[in-house]
C-alpha cells in the first residue's frame, strides 16, 4: 500500500515538473514573472534587449549597495517589456525606443496610469559591417537603399564587388522599430534582411560574414568594424562616440528609456533615481553605452 | 438449509469481505494517479481548444478580414505584373503570406532528413546487428543522451560555428541558411530515428536471422533482404517521427537559418520557419489584433501537421508490433 501511495507521490510530483518546464514556453517570452508592486523589496525590470545588460549591472551594483532589495532584470525586447508594462507584469519597463502613443494610451486604460518615461542613457545605434570590409563610412540614404534593397552590391556603395547580405533584428526589438522609423522612413525592410534574435546574434553573423551588414547598439560592436555615418551626402562623416552621441551629431544616437505606470514609488523610484546620479550613470560607460549630457 | 451452505456462505462472505474491504489508501491512490493522467490529456486539450479558439477569427471574423482572410494567407499579391509571396505583417500595410514561412519549414526540414535518417538508421544497423554487447551499451545509451543536449546550445554552435564552416564548403550566398539549421536539426532527431530504428530491428524475431543464416545467406543478405525489409515499417516509422521533432523545433531555426522570410527552393539561401515566426513575433503583438490571431493560425497549423505526422508514426509502429507478433 504504501508503495502505492509512494507511487502517486512521485507521478504528482513528475507531473508538477513538467508542468513547470512548460509554463514559459507556452508565455513565450511574455509575462511570465507575477506582478510585484513596487513598495515591496522585490523590482522587476524588463523589456529592451539592448538595454539588458546595462540594466543588469545597475542591480547588481545597487543590490550590493542595498542589502535586502531584489532587482530582476530580463530582456525579451522593448515591445515585449513594454507589452509586460501593460499587462501589469513588471514594474519597469526598459525601452530603446519612445513609447508609441497607442503604447501610451494602453497603459493608461489598463493599468489606470500614465505611462512615466525617463531618460537614463544614450546610446549610438552603429552600422557593423566585417573587418575585412574597406568600407569607411556611409549615408543614411545609402543605408536606407541597402536595406530596401535597392542597392544590392558593395561596389554601389564604395565596396568591394559582392552582393550585400542584410542582418536585423526580429521586429519585437526597438532597435528595430528605430532603424525602421529613422533609416527607412517606416518603408519596408527587404524579405532577405535576416532577422536575429538580439543584438549579439547580428553582432556574431556580421563578424563571421565577410560581406554582411548589420545595425545594434555601439556597445555591442565587439570584432566587427563600425562605420561613420553622414546624415546625408553633404554632412561630415560622423564617428559614433561619447561627444557625438551627446551633442547628437552623430545622426543614429538615441535615447534609453525606462518606464513605468504612473510616478515610481518605493524600491522601484530609488533604483531609478540611483541610476541617474554619478555612480549610476559612471556605470554606462563600463557597459559601453553613453551617459546622459550634463 | 443444510450444512453446506452455510460453509459455502463464509467462504463467499471471506471472498467478499478481501473484495469489499474498504482499503482507502488504495483507492485515494488509483484516485490521484488517475486525476493526474487526466490533467496531462486535459491540459492538452485545452491547449488545442485555447489555439484554435485565437486562430478561428482568420475564417470568422471581419475585423480580421480586413486585412487578412485565409486566401490571403496563400495567394500571391500582384506587383507590377510580378507575383510576390510576402511575410511582413509590421508594416504600415501588412502582409501576411505564409507561402515563404512554409517553404522554409520544409527545406530546412528536408535537409535535416537527408541527413540524419541515413546516419541513424546506418548507426542503429550497427548497434543492433554488429557490435558486440559491449559497444551497445557504450553507443546506444551515448546516442540517446544526446537527445538532451539543449537545443539553444546547438543552435547557438550553429550560429558561431557551423555557418562559417557551411559557407566555406559549400560556397552558400548567405551565411546562416538553410543548410545550417537543417544540420543542427540532424544533430536533436538522430537519436529520435536512431532509438526508434533500432527497436525496429531488435524486434525483428531471431528466427529469421537463424533461417536467413541456415539458408546459407552472408551477412549483409540477411540484413538487406531479410531483417531491413522486416523492420521496413518501424524504419519508416522512425523517419515519420523525426520529421515531426524537425518541423517543431524552434530555437536551433531561430538562431540558425537566419529566419529572412524568402520564397525560393535555394537551400543556400536564408529560410524563415514557422515556428522561428511565432517565437519572434507573438512577444510584442497585440492582444486581438490580426496579427496575434495569424500567428494562432500558424501554430493550430503546426498542431495539425505534427498531430497527423505523429498519428502516422505511431500507427505504422503499432503495425509493425502486429505483423512481428503474429509471424
Amino acid at each position: 500500500m504504501s508503495k502505492v501511495f509512494a507511487m502517486a507521490v512521485v507521478a504528482m510530483a513528475l507531473s508538477g515538473c513538467t508542468r513547470t518546464e512548460a509554463t514559459p514556453t507556452a508565455g513565450s517570452g511574455s509575462a511570465s514573472a507575477a506582478p510585484t508592486s513596487s513598495s515591496s523589496t522585490s523590482v522587476s525590470v524588463k523589456g529592451s534587449d539592448t538595454m539588458v545588460i546595462l540594466g543588469q549591472r545597475w542591480a547588481e551594483t545597487y543590490m550590493s549597495q542595498n542589502p535586502g532589495v531584489t532587482i530582476q532584470v530580463t530582456g525579451g525586447g522593448s515591445g515585449t517589456g513594454i507589452a509586460a508594462l501593460i499587462n501589469g507584469t513588471t514594474d519597469i519597463c526598459q525601452s530603446s525606443r519612445p513609447m508609441k502613443d497607442k503604447e501610451k494610451a494602453d497603459v493608461q486604460a489598463k493599468r489606470n496610469a500614465p505611462a512615466v518615461e525617463t531618460k537614463v542613457a544614450l546610446d549610438a545605434l552603429a552600422i557593423y559591417v566585417n573587418q575585412k570590409n574597406p568600407l569607411k563610412e556611409i549615408t543614411i540614404p545609402q543605408l536606407s537603399k541597402i536595406y530596401k534593397a535597392e542597392i544590392k552590391n558593395w561596389k554601389d556603395v564604395g565596396g568591394p564587388n559582392h552582393a550585400i547580405i542584410l542582418y536585423g533584428r526580429e521586429n519585437n526589438s526597438g532597435t528595430y522599430s528605430y532603424f525602421k522609423e529613422h533609416v527607412l522612413e517606416n518603408a519596408d525592410f527587404a524579405p532577405a534582411t535576416q532577422t536575429l534574435a538580439g543584438t549579439s546574434a547580428v553582432v556574431d553573423a556580421v563578424k563571421g560574414d565577410e560581406f554582411g551588414i548589420g545595425y545594434g547598439g555601439i556597445a555591442y560592436s565587439e570584432g566587427v568594424h563600425t562605420l561613420s555615418v553622414k546624415k546625408d551626402d553633404a554632412s561630415p562623416a560622423v564617428v559614433p562616440s561619447l561627444a557625438t552621441a551627446q551633442d547628437a551629431s552623430y545622426p543614429l544616437s538615441r535615447f534609453l528609456f525606462f518606464y513605468t505606470a504612473g510616478p515610481a514609488t518605493g524600491n522601484a523610484k530609488k533604483f531609478i533615481d540611483w541610476t541617474l546620479t554619478p555612480a549610476g550613470q559612471a556605470i554606462i560607460e563600463k557597459v559601453g553605452y553613453y551617459p546622459l549630457p550634463k | 438449509m443444510n450444512r453446506a451452505v452455510p460453509l459455502a456462505d463464509t467462504r463467499d462472505s471471506e471472498v467478499a469481505s478481501l473484495i469489499a474491504r474498504p482499503r482507502w489508501g488504495e483507492r485515494i491512490a488509483e484516485v490521484a494517479i488517475k486525476a493526474v493522467a487526466f490533467v496531462s490529456i486535459a491540459s492538452v486539450v485545452l491547449i488545442l481548444v485555447f489555439v484554435g479558439k485565437e486562430a478561428l477569427p482568420v475564417l470568422t471574423s471581419a475585423a480580421v478580414h480586413k486585412e487578412v482572410t485565409f486566401g490571403s494567407m496563400f495567394a500571391p499579391r500582384d506587383v507590377g505584373g510580378e507575383s510576390l509571396y510576402t511575410w511582413q505583417p509590421t508594416s504600415d500595410f501588412p502582409k501576411y503570406n505564409i507561402v515563404p514561412l512554409l517553404v522554409g519549414t520544409l527545406k530546412v526540414t528536408f535537409v535535416s532528413l537527408v541527413i540524419a535518417v541515413p546516419l541513424s538508421v546506418a548507426a542503429a544497423l550497427y548497434v543492433s546487428d554488429y557490435a558486440s554487447a559491449r559497444v551497445r551499451e557504450i553507443v546506444k545509451p551515448a546516442i540517446e543522451m544526446s537527445a538532451g543536449i539543449p537545443s539553444v546550445v546547438i543552435g547557438f554552435f550553429a550560429l558561431v560555428v557551423l555557418g562559417t564552416w557551411v559557407q566555406h564548403a559549400f560556397g552558400t550566398e548567405h551565411r546562416l541558411n538553410a543548410i545550417v539549421a537543417g544540420i543542427g536539426l540532424a544533430i536533436t532527431i538522430c537519436p529520435v530515428v536512431f532509438s526508434v530504428s533500432e527497436d525496429a530491428l531488435r524486434a525483428v524475431p531471431a528466427s529469421y536471422r537463424s533461417a536467413a543464416v541456415a539458408l546459407g545467406s552472408t551477412r549483409s543478405q540477411v540484413l538487406l533482404r531479410v531483417v531491413i525489409p522486416a523492420a521496413s515499417s518501424g524504419i519508416a516509422a522512425a523517419i515519420v517521427l523525426g520529421f515531426g521533432r524537425a518541423i517543431g523545433e524552434t530555437m536551433i531555426v531561430l538562431l540558425a537559418s537566419g529566419n529572412a522570410a524568402l520564397f525560393d527552393w535555394n537551400l543556400g539561401h536564408s529560410a524563415r520557419t514557422i515556428t522561428a515566426t511565432i517565437a519572434q513575433e507573438l512577444g510584442e503583438v497585440v492582444n486581438g489584433s490580426p496579427h496575434y490571431h495569424v500567428l494562432f493560425a500558424l501554430g493550430a497549423l503546426l498542431f495539425l501537421f505534427t498531430f497527423v505526422v505523429n498519428l502516422v508514426g505511431a500507427r505504422i509502429v503499432e503495425g509493425m508490433r502486429k505483423k512481428l507478433g503474429s509471424a
